[in-house]
């Protein structure tokens, strides 16, 4: 018989919005989440494009805010790390989730919402110096850096945000980008650029990582001259873009060659009884608010299949 | 919550209750304003409990206390620290899951 259970993988906004959709229709839902909720929002140091917070908001205060709002409906919630999930053949079957320890789990529905993760640039000296001046959030570990220099390599959204969050503590933020302009929002940029802590290092990659059990300086290639050089920084935040966290379905369903998980509009991916929300999914933007539509569509679109 | 067997150190205590503990002793570096610091806290509590007479499971505010983060050259949190007979045998950055703490923890336990 198809169970009437909903197991959502991760939670994140996506997740959560999900189960607060979900447990509102009365669909009986588990949330499992390997760390306690949140995901990448909890390294945002402030959100300023959600809407119904005109100040802007932190990110755990929102997040907290989503907790206590599922929960009030009824949401249930499991500490563990999903190891696989197997479809039913049919429609009518369940889908079985394994846990990493080894426990199974049956459910009628199961909503991925394992969000992404940050990509490291995969230079030398980058592991070894994570946690000794590699920083890949801000809002962590900028405090430590109080009257230092720092690097910022990127150009999008988080890493412009970050270099202007940054220079709150670091005396000189010098933001290090491959191209020649920046891909963040205008906005963004017209703040950094009238920021005089910041400077810009453009058309540059970081080639390796350099110090003695502390970061003392990054060796650097401008691309356009050729030219190599040596910058001496105690810190460097590295925001070059995300991964979805989809490593673990091994293929379970369909995804793009990223890895991001291909839906219809209703999220619902290739395999039966298995959908997708948020940013592990195939989509343009990737924001708190695509994400919690998603959940919402997701837990919206499940009810229904199950009264059609 | 279990949180009642995590102890809280500071830069005065640091030595006598951690370095000299007699049990190995993972020290979690937090701050108020980390995010992912309060992601892992309640499975710092959970290991706590479940490692209760094993071992000891401590809090450091960076905060309130530089001079520690300090000496073991601390730049990013959290951080874990497990130590045992005040030698430092495994140190993790970020937050990591369960298992991967508990891969640490088999090096003492």
């Amino acid at each position: 018989m198809k169970s009437d259970r909903l197991i959502i993988a991760g939670g994140g906004p996506a997740g959560l919005a999900a189960a607060i959709y979900a447990c509102r229709a009365r669909i009986p839902t588990l949330m499992v989440e390997k760390l306690s909720p949140g995901g990448q929002v909890l390294i945002t140091d402030r959100v300023d494009n959600y809407p119904g917070f005109p100040q802007g908001i932190a990110g755990h205060e929102l997040i907290d805010r989503m907790i206590e709002q599922a929960g009030r409906f009824g949401l249930e919630q499991q500490n563990g790390e999903i190891a696989a999930i197997i479809p039913p053949e049919s429609g009518d079957g369940n889908v079985m989730v394994r846990l990493a320890g080894g426990e199974e789990l049956e459910a009628g529905d199961v909503i991925i919402a394992t969000g992404a993760s940050h990509n490291k640039l995969g230079v030398p000296g980058e592991d070894e110096l994570t946690g000794f001046g590699v920083s890949y959030c801000a809002t962590c570990d900028g405090p430590f850096f109080s009257g230092m220099h720092v690097a910022v390599v990127g150009g999008g959204d988080t890493a412009v945000q970050e270099a202007i969050f940054l220079t709150k503590f670091a005396s000189k933020v010098s933001v290090i980008h491959r191209r020649d302009e920046l891909r963040a929002i205008k906005l963004l940029q017209e703040e950094a650029f009238a920021n005089p802590n910041i400077e810009f290092i453009w058309d540059t990659v970081v080639k390796s990582v350099n110090g003695d059990k502390k970061v003392e300086s990054l060796s650097l290639l401008n691309k356009k001259t050729g030219t190599e050089s040596t910058l001496e920084v105690e810190g460097v935040f590295i925001f070059v873009g995300i991964h979805p966290n989809t490593e673990w379905l091994n293929g379970t369903v369909d995804m793009n060659q990223r890895g991001f998980i291909r839906t219809d509009g209703r999220m619902k991916t290739s395999a039966n009884g298995v959908w997708a929300a948020g940013d592990c999914r195939e989509k343009e933007l990737l924001q708190i608010v695509t994400a919690v539509a998603d959940g919402a569509t997701a837990a919206h679109s499940i009810e229904l299949s199950r009264h059609s | 919550m279990a949180d009642d067997k995590v102890i809280h150190v500071t830069d005065a205590d640091f030595d006598s209750t951690v370095l000299k503990s007699e049990l190995p002793i993972l020290v979690d570096f937090w701050a108020a304003w980390c995010g992912p610091c309060r992601a892992i806290a309640p499975m710092i509590d959970e290991l706590a409990a479940e490692y209760d007479g094993k071992l000891v499971v401590a809090k450091m505010n960076v905060d309130e206390n530089p001079a520690t983060p300090g000496k073991y050259g601390i730049r990013a949190i959290p951080t874990l620290i497990l130590f045992n007979n005040g030698n430092v045998v495994d140190q993790i950055t970020g937050a990591v899951g369960k298992a991967m703490i508990e891969s640490a923890l088999s090096k003492v336990l």
